[in-house]
């Protein structure tokens, strides 16, 4: 089934993706996030969700409802007001869930 | 190592060496696998780091394209001329085995196929700067989906790894070795049982020739 794919976050940061073709759900309040990104998830038209990094660190509770299940997938990417990292420590969490801890990323910090 | 609560039986005994070599055998399966995902999964989070970094640095650039747009066109007009998109993304999510971990594989189609006509609006209203931003967004997205489809799997992957940790280190360090002792209590509970009965036949046939000969009143 061909699905789509949102993104949420600040309106500034995401306004562009409409034009590309991908579904933007604006979300200034992060106190909204949580609920927003459960009724985008859940409504199962999405693969991909981009969440904003502000917004990403915002609704981890939900997120992990999300964690194991093959879609959607739930990336961070970095908004309009500069990149914080939450991508690359996200992988790094990865390594040190797997590995037990991390022998990629630890050289850099 | 705690010794399980069963009776010293020879049945149990060959239904515990069989159990054993059940564990021993999946062990070791369990131990390939979990170092063949190892392998696959640092593979694939060196890939997406880097594939990471890159879309990062190339989205920055778009935001940034987008901030200029937004500084010469008032806002109204900026969100007017991208209020109703044109271009539709779908994607057809695949799946892929690793190593009895699904991972996804993202499939996309656009609705135009045409570079030059994503633009949702015309150009008579609108800043070059808009344009570019437009434009810089739409040769990022296919490493943003792709970036998707690495992390999806990193994640999928790690979870799978750490179950497959778990449950070798408890065949490891738990099962087997209380197999192994369970087998080594019932086996030298056999001896021993053997062993008595042994001597008391022995003990039985000293005193049936000890009636039959008179052994001691001979003495």
């Amino acid at each position: 089934m061909a699905k789509n794919i949102a993104v949420l976050g600040d309106s500034e940061s995401i306004k562009g993706f409409s034009a590309v073709g991908l579904d933007i759900y604006p979300c200034d309040e992060l106190t909204e996030a949580g609920a927003l990104l459960r009724r985008v998830a859940d409504s199962d038209r999405y693969a991909v969700i981009y969440l904003t990094e502000s917004v990403y660190l915002s609704v981890d509770k939900v997120r992990a409802r999300y964690e194991e299940r093959m879609s959607p997938a739930i990336i961070p990417i970095p908004g309009v007001v500069g990149n914080k990292g939450t991508g690359v420590s996200r992988l790094s969490s990865f390594v040190e869930k797997a590995v037990g801890s991390d022998i990629i990323f630890n050289h850099q910090n | 190592m705690a010794v399980m609560n069963v009776n010293p039986t020879r049945m149990q005994l060959s239904k515990l060496k069989k159990q054993l070599t059940t564990a021993v055998r999946g062990h070791k399966m369990l131990k390939d696998k979990r170092d063949e995902l190892m392998r696959q999964f640092l593979d694939l989070v060196r890939e997406t780091r880097d594939l990471r970094a890159k879309v990062e640095r190339e989205l920055e650039l778009c935001n940034a394209h987008f901030v200029n747009a937004s500084a010469v066109m008032s806002k109204q007009a900026l969100d007017g001329a991208l209020l109703s998109p044109k271009q539709q993304v779908n994607v057809e999510i695949g799946a892929k085995n690793v190593m009895s971990v699904e991972i996804p594989q993202y499939e996309t189609t656009a609705r135009s196929s045409d570079k030059g006509d994503i633009f949702p609006y015309g150009f008579a209203f609108t800043s070059f700067e808009l344009d570019d931003a437009v434009m810089s967004l739409d040769r990022v997205l296919p490493d943003l989906i792709l970036l998707a489809q690495y992390e999806k799997s990193c994640e999928l992957m790690s979870a799978e790894i750490e179950k497959t940790r778990r449950r070798v280190n408890s065949l490891e360090h738990v099962m087997i070795p209380r197999y192994q002792e369970t087998i080594k209590y019932i086996s030298m509970k056999l001896e021993e049982n053997d062993r008595s009965s042994r001597t008391r036949l022995m003990k039985v046939k000293d005193m049936l020739l000890d009636k039959a000969h008179g052994y001691s009143e001979r003495q």
